[in-house]
């Protein structure tokens, strides 16, 4: 058996790292995390590279035994973790030993949940990434989304895993997720191929997440956004967070599992640093689109980038040696408390 | 074609130089000009470029390069681009059988456009075509350049499962299905080359730019090539002439 067992895959969970960077000019999508703020989160908690392979889920978390003692994170939506059917917090690193059932209640706030392992997943990487392209059956665990009975083990075993538990993340680090929120944009590349007036609409109005949402992208629903001169152009290429607008004028946010190229009109693109927040969110959820410089949206990048670096030093100087958890259930006045110990050294 | 490129912001970290609005050999040319001069430059903090029929992303990290410093590099390259040769595109031959099991459709596309099977081979393979661009799937080529006597409508009810190395006809374009999926293509023939093979060291072989030459080969012919792309020694032929 291996270092875990697969319970429960929950609803849709995927190995995911960095993505596939190097091959969009064949056509090859580039895929991983959606949520780059937490795969980095994660993955800095537990010592590991900042874009190492992480589990990502998708509203429902999964259900995993461990078959020997591990040091895990998890960060991103929040699912209120268990273990052994006790609460423990997120954004820090847990020590779970041999025996340790890990499971989720439903999610509360956003949709996409990271765990990561000390020592990375064992998971062999295709063209330089580990992460899962379920369209193109390759990457992650058999190129495919997690079932019941899957088994992982961890890559580094000789990682110090005892000196990584107890690591956190500070509370002003930890992002809130809400149901709705502003998106910044840079406009363009195809901006002008919009009336003036479906320019100033896309800009002043709120769209909703439909259903149709997943790790390819997100179709919006809202004011309809008319063209100069038709919607389609010759093919060209699609970043990320790309804002395709087919002839039917409502908006596509392009996502991680996105094509490499397209022959719809772009409005706009979103920026870098909001598409953690464009991850998190699901059907429903309604958002507004910003228009920012690209010089500005530069300065937002760097401050973005910077902030990471500061949690990472925080968190690499600040070691909270956790030896040991215990954990109690008190009932007081007829409501049930879980309680949990830690004994720090 | 525009006089001088246009340079269009695709987000914080893309920027697209656009050489037109056309499908056309000389626009598409300036694309793999660009594409090449950036690659021969090794510029620092650009990480990857996509080049398409008539313009090239360019994705980059701000941090590294600021974007007015970018376009200044770009629009310098672009002016030399007139100057210098570019190399010469490869060209790839890709063995073929057509028709019967292997290309279904190779008789209702002959009877389509008052042709026999032989005749719309000798059609199908007299012609090299430009690889404008890869995309829809990895290793999918939009060839340009197919003859219209050959010309035949999709299917009107698509199939649901197509052999990867499927060489088909949709209207008036040609193309090979890097591997198995869905589609309407007629089908006229399968190649044994693998054009997509993510565990190969070269997981996809055809670039932009390139020609593709298809060359009619038999059962036999298949066999043996199939065999050794089975086990990854095939060798692309690059036709030199």
């Amino acid at each position: 058996m291996k270092d875990m067992v697969i319970i429960n895959p929950g609803l849709y969970t995927t190995v995911q790292d960095r993505g596939r960077w190097g091959y969009q000019e064949y056509g090859m999508p580039v895929t991983g995390a959606m949520d780059d703020y937490s795969l980095r989160l994660a993955n800095i908690l537990v010592g590991n590279d900042e874009y190492d392979a992480v589990l990502e889920t998708t509203l429902n978390g999964p259900e995993i035994s461990f078959n020997t003692n591990v040091v895990a994170a998890i960060t991103g939506a929040n699912m209120m973790p268990r273990v052994n059917g006790f609460t423990v917090p997120m954004w820090r690193s847990l020590k779970l030993s041999k025996g340790d059932v890990l499971s989720f209640d439903m999610v509360r706030a956003g949709t996409r949940g990271y765990i990561s392992f000390a020592g990375g997943l064992d998971i062999p990487t295709v063209m330089g990434s580990r992460s899962t392209y379920v369209r193109g059956a390759i990457g992650g665990y058999e190129g495919r989304k997690l079932k019941s009975n899957d088994e992982i083990n961890v890559r580094d075993k000789d990682f110090p895993i005892e000196q990584l538990a107890g690591r956190v993340i500070p509370q002003q680090y930890i992002p809130q997720y809400d149901d709705s929120c502003i998106i910044r944009v840079v406009p363009g590349p195809q901006d002008d191929c919009f009336t003036e007036e479906s320019i100033e609409k896309f800009f002043s109005s709120e769209y909703e997440i439909t259903k149709e949402a997943d790790r390819m992208g997100y179709r919006l629903s809202g004011p309809q956004l008319m063209h100069k001169d038709g919607a389609d152009i010759i093919s060209d290429g699609i970043n990320l967070g790309s804002v395709q607008v087919p002839g039917h004028g409502m908006p596509i946010v392009m996502m991680s599992d996105r094509q490499t190229t397209g022959g719809y009109t772009k409005i706009a693109t979103v920026i870098s640093s909001d598409i953690p927040v464009m991850a998190q969110l699901r059907p429903g959820n309604k958002v507004k689109f910003v228009r920012i410089d690209v010089r500005e949206a530069h300065k937002v990048l760097r401050e973005y980038e910077n902030k990471i670096k500061e949690i990472k030093e925080y968190v690499n100087s600040y070691q909270l040696n956790t030896t040991r958890i215990k954990r109690y259930n008190l009932k007081i006045e007829g409501e049930n408390y879980e309680v949990i110990v830690e004994e720090i050294v | 074609m525009y006089e001088a490129a246009r340079y269009l912001m695709s987000g914080d970290k893309g920027l697209v130089v656009e050489f037109g609005n056309e499908i056309s050999e000389p626009v598409n040319e300036k694309v793999r000009g660009m594409y090449l001069a950036i690659q021969k430059n090794q510029m620092p903090g650009i990480y990857e470029l996509i080049p398409t029929y008539r313009s090239l992303l360019i994705q980059y990290n701000p941090l590294e390069i600021e974007t007015d410093g970018l376009i200044e590099k770009l629009r310098i390259i672009e002016k030399d681009m007139g100057a210098i040769d570019l190399p010469k595109p490869r060209t790839v031959e890709i063995p073929t059988i057509y028709g019967g099991e292997f290309g279904e459709d190779l008789s209702f596309v002959a009877e389509h456009n008052g042709l026999s099977e032989d005749e719309v081979i000798k059609i199908h393979t007299s012609i090299d075509y430009r690889i404008y661009m890869l995309g829809f799937t990895p290793g999918f080529s939009y060839l340009g350049g197919m003859s219209e006597k050959i010309a035949t409508p999709r299917l009107k009810t698509p199939r649901t499962k197509i052999p990867g190395g499927s060489v088909g006809i949709a209207g008036k374009q040609t193309g090979i299905y890097p591997m198995e999926s869905p589609g309407g293509w007629q089908l006229i023939g399968r190649t044994p080359v693998k054009l997509y093979d993510p565990t190969s060291e070269t997981p996809i072989i055809l670039q932009a730019g390139d020609y593709i030459r298809f060359k009619s080969i038999n059962k036999d012919e298949y066999d043996y090539i199939h065999d050794l792309a089975e086990k990854k020694q095939y060798k692309i032929k690059i036709v030199t002439e």
